[in-house]
């Protein structure tokens, strides 16, 4: 485990390095702040209503077809070190395992039209 | 306690590299090479040649002014920056970057993290990225990162999972997670010779996860103004541009080890054993890494973008198919006893 340390460093270095960084701008810098300049920039036009928007749902759809192809994937992982020196039996049953579950949900999704995200225009996202 | 010793130090050499080099020089090499490529003469006054112009940028970013926006919602938002820089300082750590060789009786490894499941760690580190950007683009409250932030995830996440398909097929033929094996394994052909499919996925794939044209919707300045980082200025922003440069070379690297051989000259040429050898094997990576460089900026001022449902389209309908088929056919090739 010992040997990971660096990778705990390096996100502990993230913060301090990017802290560090903007405490001397914010040193630096000259500050006037004023109403205006602290609003949401909406190309120079005085803000319509709130910036926080309900999400469309494509996004979420998105979402769903990562988590499936990527649980998928992971499965697949531990499988891929064993192929050069497996036999005849890993070999199917992982090939079984690729067109089952991978191409075929795949392809339900496909003609179910989950990757029809944003069809011609914006209305018909299924 | 000495190899955490050695880790530290090897650990401490690249990211002065990476932050203190290879930073400033791309945004030099980016700005003169996109001159370069529409025939202009791009910054030429701040020392010879232009070169002092990054830092020229990054004292004048430092004396802007920061500006927080009043109704953001301030540790997401400060924490952004911080969260962009987090994949570019770890995941250079688990890829090689030159030959193994002795050292006053010493085996030394020129890998910060020599771990039998480096490219799982690597998968695990990248990912990281995404939060970055949700933080942006839901904490700056502003309606252009919004957006920018929803392409920016939906994007990554479809990208990233034809990357791992195709560094699924390098494990296949390799049979280990430790990147050293996957280079030892080149020796007789480089795997961009075996799995060209793989390759194309990899390299489309690269462009898409660090958010470079033709793949920048994210950030596309013609319709979101300049997407999830809209609302950040001054140093907050050069920190996001450090993260994608440092990812930048990261990916580079880590092309040239799964696909280029990493410090082979030519298939089977590794450089001569000791510390001569070494530093040859070494500048070699760095002669693919260069190379890998210059394309991302080449393409950038070359190609146009991307329409948002075309990219999808690309990375679920061609990409994704385009990954599993080549696994499937670098499963059987080496079942079989050809690869």
């Amino acid at each position: 485990m010992v040997e990971y340390l660096p990778i705990i460093i390096g996100v502990g270095l993230a913060f301090i390095v990017a802290g560090i960084i903007m405490l001397i701008s914010w040193l630096m810098g000259p500050k006037r702040p004023y109403r205006t300049k602290l609003t949401p920039y909406e190309s120079g036009m005085p803000i319509l209503d709130a910036s926080r928007k309900r999400i469309p749902v494509a996004f979420f759809l998105i979402a769903l077809d990562f988590v499936v192809f990527d649980v998928e994937s992971a499965f697949l992982f531990p499988w891929a070190l064993t192929v050069r020196n497996s036999g005849t039996t890993e070999f199917i049953s992982g090939i079984t395992f690729i067109v089952v579950a991978v191409v075929v949900g795949y392809l339900y999704v496909y003609l179910k039209g989950g990757f029809d995200i944003y069809k011609g225009n914006s209305e018909n996202v299924k | 306690m000495n190899e955490i010793l050695e880790a530290l130090v090897k650990y401490a050499a690249i990211l002065a590299f990476m932050l203190g080099v290879v930073a400033p020089v791309m945004v030099w090499v980016e700005r003169r090479g996109m001159a370069l490529i529409q025939d202009r003469r791009g910054p030429n006054r701040v020392g010879p040649f232009g070169l002092l112009q990054p830092l020229a940028d990054a004292f004048k970013f430092i004396f802007k002014e920061e500006i927080i926006p009043a109704q953001a919602d301030k540790v997401l938002y400060l924490a952004a920056p911080a969260l962009a820089l987090v994949p570019a300082l770890t995941t250079f750590t688990v890829v090689p970057f030159g030959p193994t060789f002795n050292y006053a009786g010493k085996e030394i490894k020129l890998v910060v993290i020599d771990s039998d499941i480096g490219a799982l760690m690597f998968l695990a580190l990248a990912g990281l990225g995404v939060y970055s950007l949700i933080c942006a683009g839901y904490g700056s409250y502003n309606k252009y990162s919004l957006l920018g932030s929803l392409r920016a995830s939906a994007q990554l996440i479809s990208y990233e999972l034809s990357m791992g398909f195709a560094i699924l097929a390098i494990l296949v033929s390799t049979a280990s997670f430790n990147l050293l094996d996957v280079i030892d394994y080149q020796n007789s052909m480089w795997n961009i010779v075996y799995q060209p499919l793989g390759f194309l996925v990899f390299l489309v794939t690269a462009f898409a996860e660090t958010n470079r044209v033709p793949f920048d919707l994210p950030e596309s300045e013609s319709e979101l103004v300049a997407g999830f980082n809209t609302e950040y200025g001054a140093m907050k922003f050069a920190l996001f541009f450090m993260g994608e440069y440092v990812n930048m070379t990261t990916l580079s690297l880590l092309l040239a080890v799964l696909y280029l051989g990493g410090w082979q000259l030519y298939p089977g040429w590794t450089p001569p054993e000791g510390i001569v050898g070494a530093i040859i094997g070494v500048l070699i990576t760095l002669a693919k890494v260069i190379f890998m460089m210059w394309l991302f900026v080449w393409v950038r001022f070359t190609l146009p973008r991307f329409r948002y449902d075309q990219l999808m389209k690309l990375g679920w309908k061609v990409l994704l198919p385009l990954s599993i088929t080549n696994l499937v056919i670098v499963t059987i090739l080496v079942n079989k006893g050809i690869l």
